[in-house]
């Protein structure tokens, strides 16, 4: 392929991954966390990564920064994001997109922030990092930072221990460190798990803000159905380490397409579900230390047929922009 | 945060007069009784109550701890045994002498400590680690006396580099920062080094390889920080316990150099109290023993007030 073209082409998306695999090797066993994934966000788009604990969607993200623990991560693929190779890049080229273009928010908003540096010690050493201020005029972009996360009497905030603040507080501080040198990409590993619904719901608000100011793509990863909808345009579901659908929000909502997202629709408390029961999926996701041949969600779907074990389904595309990787979703739907 | 400083230094004063009742009573809890050893076998027993009320041994115990306490208030140690001298001289150039002795070995481990525990446990599991692990446990159970012996041989007796004992030339036990004294202070030191080496090394390695692993170093790296930026959050974050246990090490240093003194003939408190043992000299083994507890006592309110100055987390009011 010509040079030019290929420049082309993923300078069209944020992030394009194709083919991406990680696997944690170690002594023991080899865990395939995620297997073959394509992935595109264009700039300023919201996907969801949905799926349930174990499927491969924190890995994911982690991935896309190459943020899983180096030494014993396996990765292969093309991953190309904000127009960087992340396959090629080196260490030191890494750390200068880490924080800039692409940044994270995590789960725990307490142990992701370190116990013994002050809220705006902790911002400012990232702008100081990326942007060769002095740690005086970092100290007020933070300031400014923390207003824009809505965080009240901020100025005594910027001096707070991670410990003396509320979980939402943390959390919102977390959000202002992610976003303080205004990143192409921001990542979100569940959020607003760990929070209180009530608070869940601001965050979840002042990310749609922040990502509507600010113009970010952003991939959202959570198993919280009413999260996604509430934030995505796109949602992507995994299962296995496999992506097994993709489609915009409104279609996913509406009509689900693939077995194992029908189960976790059914699983799920939303709108319209006023006398029925909700269903569960029966039995557990594969272990990943095997290798799974087909469909990994045979062993658990009600519409399984033998060619469902035989090969890996390929992606089908009943309508433009969606996809789903079932052999039979036209009788499952 | 004053009124906890204040408070704190008050709390020496109960624990000081408990070290000091415990160093009076253990003296004469111990069996053989002093006298025998300042006397003449067959001296008359009359002659042995007139000694023995001479330095008040026959008054009753409380009677005996009271006088004793107002005299070490006052700063009077009591006059030793054996050398019919004031012991607060003697004990203040041999504090003097281990104090040298026990920042000098103290600090080496320390050092040593630290960077090899920051190594093994950014490097954990890994040869590297393994191999400064293996040299921390041998640091650690190696008998210091032992390893004291086997470094005169090699270097004095051997080598003939280094000075085998004393604390200076010619048995003089003042001490001068020159060569001709620090030379007597190599072999010493590096023996004494050892322990709180092997110890500072395990707890370190234990901090940096528990708090490398936390979710907050994942944030760190994300936020695009390089190697050195994290190794400062690492730093920051062990330093509390870290300093604990090296106030402690250099605390359990001022007492139990005892072995590493009497093999160099180091003029130390440890070399002090290993002949007061011997010669019977009570006097001598509780001003001793007493500095020792309340230096001991002091150290631990030092590291106590640091740690609290600069671990945001702990709050005491």
């Amino acid at each position: 392929m010509n040079e030019t073209v290929s420049q082309t082409r993923t300078g069209d998306y944020l992030v394009r991954a194709r083919d991406l695999n990680v696997a944690f090797v170690s002594r023991e066993a080899t865990v395939n966390a995620v297997n073959g994934i394509d992935l595109d966000l264009a700039f300023g788009e919201v996907l969801c990564i949905l799926g349930e604990s174990g499927s491969g969607k924190s890995v994911t993200l982690r991935a896309l920064m190459r943020l899983n623990p180096k030494g014993k991560t396996v990765m292969s693929g093309e991953l190309s994001v904000a127009g960087h190779d992340m396959m090629a890049l080196p260490d030191s080229m890494l750390t200068s997109v880490r924080g800039r273009e692409v940044s994270m928010i995590f789960q725990e908003p307490m142990t992701a922030l370190d116990p013994v540096f002050t809220i705006g010690r902790q911002i400012g050493e990232t702008i100081v990092r990326h942007e060769g201020i002095s740690r005086r005029e970092a100290e007020q972009r933070a300031l400014d930072l923390l207003e824009l996360v809505q965080i009240p009497s901020a100025k005594r905030r910027l001096s707070a221990y991670p410990h003396e603040l509320s979980g939402g507080l943390r959390q919102r501080a977390m959000i202002a460190m992610a976003i303080s040198c205004r990143p192409k990409l921001l990542l979100a590993d569940e959020p607003t798990t760990a929070l209180d619904a009530t608070v869940q719901i601001q965050i979840l608000l002042l990310l749609r803000r922040l990502q509507q100011e600010l113009g970010m793509g952003v991939i959202f990863v959570t198993h919280d159905l009413g999260v996604a909808g509430e934030i995505a345009d796109r949602i992507a579901v995994m299962y296995a380490g496999r992506m097994v659908e993709q489609a915009s929000v409104t279609d996913f909502i509406t009509r689900p397409l693939h077995p194992y997202a029908q189960g976790l629709m059914g699983a799920t408390v939303h709108s319209g579900m006023r006398g029925h029961r909700l269903t569960t999926i029966p039995g557990s996701p594969p272990d990943l230390r095997l290798p799974i041949s087909g469909c990994a969600f045979a062993a658990r779907c009600p519409h399984v047929v033998n060619a469902c074990r035989a090969a890996l389904p390929p992606f089908r595309h009943p309508e433009p922009g969606r996809a789903v990787r079932c052999v039979r979703f036209e009788e499952a739907a | 945060m004053f009124y906890y400083v204040v408070r704190r230094i008050i709390y020496i004063i109960p624990i000081s007069l408990a070290v000091s009742l415990v160093c009076f009573l253990l003296v004469h809890i111990a069996p053989g009784d002093p006298i025998d050893a300042m006397v003449a076998p067959d001296t008359p027993p009359v002659v042995i109550e007139q000694v023995r009320a001479q330095f008040g041994l026959d008054q009753p115990l409380p009677v005996q701890f009271g006088i004793w306490l107002a005299k070490v208030v006052q700063g009077d140690l009591g006059n030793s045994l054996i050398k019919g001298r004031p012991i607060a001289a003697d004990l203040l150039s041999a504090s003097a002498n281990t104090f040298i002795l026990a920042m000098t070995g103290g600090l080496l481990g320390v050092l040593i400590g630290c960077v090899f525990g920051g190594i093994a446990g950014v490097y954990r599991g890994t040869w590297i680690d393994r191999v400064l692990l293996g040299t921390a446990v041998a640091g650690v159970s190696v008998p210091h006396y032992w390893l004291g012996m086997v470094m005169v041989i090699i270097f004095s007796v051997n080598l003939n580099l280094l000075p085998a004992m004393g604390a200076g030339p010619g048995g003089s036990t003042e001490w001068a920062w020159d060569w001709a004294h620090i030379q007597f202070l190599i072999l010493p030191s590096i023996t004494l080094c050892v322990i709180p080496a092997g110890l500072v090394t395990r707890t370190v390695r234990g901090l940096v390889s528990d708090i490398m692993s936390q979710d907050f170093i994942t944030t760190l790296r994300g936020k695009g920080l390089r190697r050195s930026g994290i190794i400062n959050h690492v730093i920051q974050n062990a330093a509390p316990t870290v300093l604990a246990v090296i106030g402690l090490q250099l605390a359990n240093l001022m007492g139990g150099s005892i072995l590493v003194e009497t093999v160099f003939a180091w003029p130390g408190t440890g070399m002090m109290l290993n002949n007061a043992i011997f010669q019977r000299d009570i006097p001598v083994l509780q001003a001793t023993t007493l500095v020792l507890a309340l230096f001991f006592v002091v150290l631990n309110l030092v590291v106590d007030l640091i740690q609290t100055a600069i671990d945001p987390r702990i709050i005491r009011r």
